[in-house]
């Protein structure tokens, strides 16, 4: 069994009267993307500020690859800060410094490297950011994401092997949200660090999330993959999310789940109860892209998806939301599986006509001669009626789930 | 009932009394130890470009001030004085007189004042908005010691700037004194600066360094102490917190400059 790199016994941490963290236990590994969820104030920073000491436990021990951090000696504990780097909410970049000095200063101030081998480092993290024009400027003079960029370039500076990301995305468009990620996610293989990340951005991180804790009410209410989290039927989980979910879906513009529920009761509610209705779920091998292309070509994707779902079901009163992460549910009112069968494979023609240029375009990684990639557009259809309970709707239809499409992408793309 | 009102009024009187004292003695113990660890700070590496730095701001850009009030509080010592030893008809100790007064007494005092108006207020705002933005915070990511970098440079440049701003102060008081004392209303130019010679000691030059050195340690370590804890405060939060730090740094340095000075110079006397 994998020995976790760092772990949480029992940490209780109390500020006052008010319990944070309440006999928490995680474990994180090493090289993995672990992203902490749970609700605006449940504590998510104060557990990873117990990480790099900036706050220490009441009770309970934190550990080191198997060694409490409270028993290190200075020397141990002054390494082992040394392997790990905070990227903080709001960036806390020096104002008063230019983006250049402030990514050289960890290293003027803790390391022996000559000026010229400090100018050479900082000058190659920020071209790898993009920000070689912003060296001197001020991080006022910077728009939010750049700051983000340069954060994240003070962040990486020292080369940490633990890297700990507070929100990165908050008050960024969804659009930036999704290329911070994807930045996270891209530095991530490149650099090979450990990335410990807190994100509301749910399910969007989960592209590149390899493993999820959820903080809810002091402890570590769920610890696993993705896969785990969408199949564990867990009240609490659905309570979160929930909590969580915004009147949007902002990535696609979908209603959340919750407005989605309210539509459905409210227009099949005024029809007769045994109307018939069928219920569509669209997936796509989007784990392969993110994994091939980076997140933001799976979230692009996606996004596309929903674009042509809802031009093409939206005059026929069809309505969707994002189920899962990868996933989109459509209510077809008023037909019948027979009929949606067929629409659904009109669908399937339809969009390969459009996307496959798109497709292209979206996935833009040079592709070398020989050098191919399949993208599958998958289905699943359950009929039901209007009293139906909608969860049952979507089991059912995920179920049935099969391939209705079918591209195989090299230098141009053939529908197959 | 009356009786239950009137003990328990007697008990808050005490409690808060008690409370207070504890409160000033808690603060004034960690002023101590946070001036101590930042002072045995200053002799680490990597410290001298920020304290030159440092030395720059407290020191050099906080001179137009120093002159201009040295300048003329001199010129008012000459005026003043000129007329109080007039009375006497020994206005040919003026410049001795100008000299003492300023040189032990009010150079030291009013240099710490300007430079904790200039100066020591702007160490208390700039530390609180390090503090509430995470600043402070990223440093310590960074492994860089918040207190060697930032508040051991403050106090060094502190202890530097304080004795040189003073004895700026003193010159240039002279010079205004000369300038009411001799050219304006005729006193001797050569017993000006005779007196001057003859009467001031180099125990007095001395009384006034120490007295501004005990300043700088002061200034400095209430000015940072109040911007780096400012998060601790109770009574308010954020940009408010760091405005009444401020404020409070800078009262609380004034008041304990005059306090300070007395005891000094009772001790030197």
């Amino acid at each position: 069994m994998e020995t976790p790199l760092i772990e949480f016994r029992e940490v209780t941490k109390r500020f006052g009267e008010k319990t944070i963290l309440d006999k928490a236990d995680l474990s994180i590994y090493e090289n993995r993307i672990t992203t902490i969820i749970g609700k605006s104030g449940s504590g998510k920073s104060v557990l990873i500020k117990h990480i790099i000491g900036l706050l220490s436990p009441d009770e309970g021990n934190i550990l080191f690859r198997g060694k409490p951090v409270h028993e290190m000696k200075k020397k141990e504990w002054e390494g082992y800060r040394s392997k790990i780097s905070y990227m903080f909410q709001n960036n806390a970049l020096f104002d008063s410094m230019t983006v250049f000095e402030n990514i050289a200063l960890p290293l003027r101030q803790t390391t022996n490297l000559k000026k010229k081998e400090i100018n050479s480092k900082v000058m190659s993290r920020l071209e790898q950011m993009e920000l070689t024009d912003a060296a001197k400027k001020y991080p006022a003079e910077l728009s939010g994401g750049m700051q983000k960029r340069v954060a994240l370039a003070r962040a990486l500076v020292t080369d940490p092997a633990i890297v700990l990301f507070d929100e990165p995305t908050t008050s960024q468009d969804p659009i930036r949200r999704n290329i911070i990620l994807s930045m996270i996610a891209h530095y991530r293989k490149k650099f090979g660090f450990t990335a410990i990340l807190i994100s509301h951005d749910i399910p969007d991180v989960f592209f590149i999330s390899d493993r999820i804790l959820l903080l809810w009410e002091g402890k570590i209410a769920f610890s696993g993959t993705y896969d785990e989290l969408s199949k564990l039927n867990h009240p609490l989980i659905d309570e979160f999310l929930k909590s969580i979910e915004g009147l949007k879906d902002e990535l696609t513009g979908l209603p959340s789940k919750e407005m989605f529920r309210s539509r459905y009761a409210m227009t099949l509610g005024r029809e007769q109860l045994d109307t018939k209705i069928t219920a569509v779920v669209f997936s796509s091998n989007l784990t392969f892209i993110s994994n091939l292309f980076g997140p933001q070509a799976a979230i692009e994707m996606l996004r596309t998806l929903v674009e042509y779902v809802n031009e093409y079901f939206g005059p026929l009163g069809g309505f969707s939301v994002r189920h899962k992460r990868d996933e989109i549910l459509t209510i077809l009112p008023h037909m019948g599986l027979e009929k949606a069968d067929q629409l659904v494979h009109d669908f399937a023609k339809e969009i390969e006509k459009k996307s496959l240029t798109r497709v292209r375009e979206l996935l833009n990684k040079e592709i070398k001669d020989g050098e191919f990639f399949e993208i599958f557009l998958n289905a699943g259809m359950t009929e039901g009626v209007t009293d139906d309970d909608i969860e049952q709707l979507m089991e059912k239809a995920e179920m049935n789930k099969k391939i209705i499409a079918k591209y195989r992408c090299g230098k141009e793309c053939d529908s197959k | 009932m009356e009786t239950k009102i009137k003990e328990s009024n007697f008990w808050f009187f005490f409690n808060l009394i008690g409370k207070k004292t504890m409160d000033v003695t808690n603060n004034l113990g960690a002023a101590v130890i946070f001036f101590t660890l930042s002072f045995l700070r200053i002799f680490r590496r990597k410290q001298f470009r920020e304290i030159v730095q440092q030395v720059f701001y407290i020191g050099a850009k906080s001179s137009n001030i120093v002159i201009l009030v040295g300048l003329f509080t001199g010129m008012v010592l000459g005026l003043q004085l000129f007329y109080t030893l007039n009375k006497f008809g020994s206005q040919g100790v003026l410049g001795s007189v100008v000299a003492l007064t300023l040189i032990r007494e009010l150079g030291p005092v009013l240099t710490a004042i300007m430079i904790t108006a200039r100066a020591g207020s702007a160490m208390t705002a700039e530390l609180g908005n390090l503090r509430i933005s995470e600043q402070i915070d990223a440093l310590y990511t960074m492994r860089i010691d918040p207190q060697q970098y930032l508040i051991s440079p403050r106090i060094a440049a502190a202890i530097i700037s304080f004795p040189l701003l003073t004895a700026f102060f003193d010159l240039i008081g002279i010079i205004g004194g000369y300038l009411t004392g001799v050219v304006l209303l005729g006193v001797d130019k050569g017993a000006y600066f005779y007196r001057i010679h003859a009467y001031v000691d180099i125990v007095d030059i001395g009384g006034g360094f120490i007295k501004s050195l005990v300043f700088a340690v002061l200034v400095s370590t209430i000015c940072c102490y109040h911007g780096y804890f400012t998060h601790f405060r109770t009574d308010s939060f954020g940009s408010r917190s760091v405005s009444l730090s401020t404020t409070s740094a800078v009262v609380f340095s004034c008041v304990t400059i005059l306090i300070s000075d007395y005891i000094v110079t009772s001790f030197l006397m």
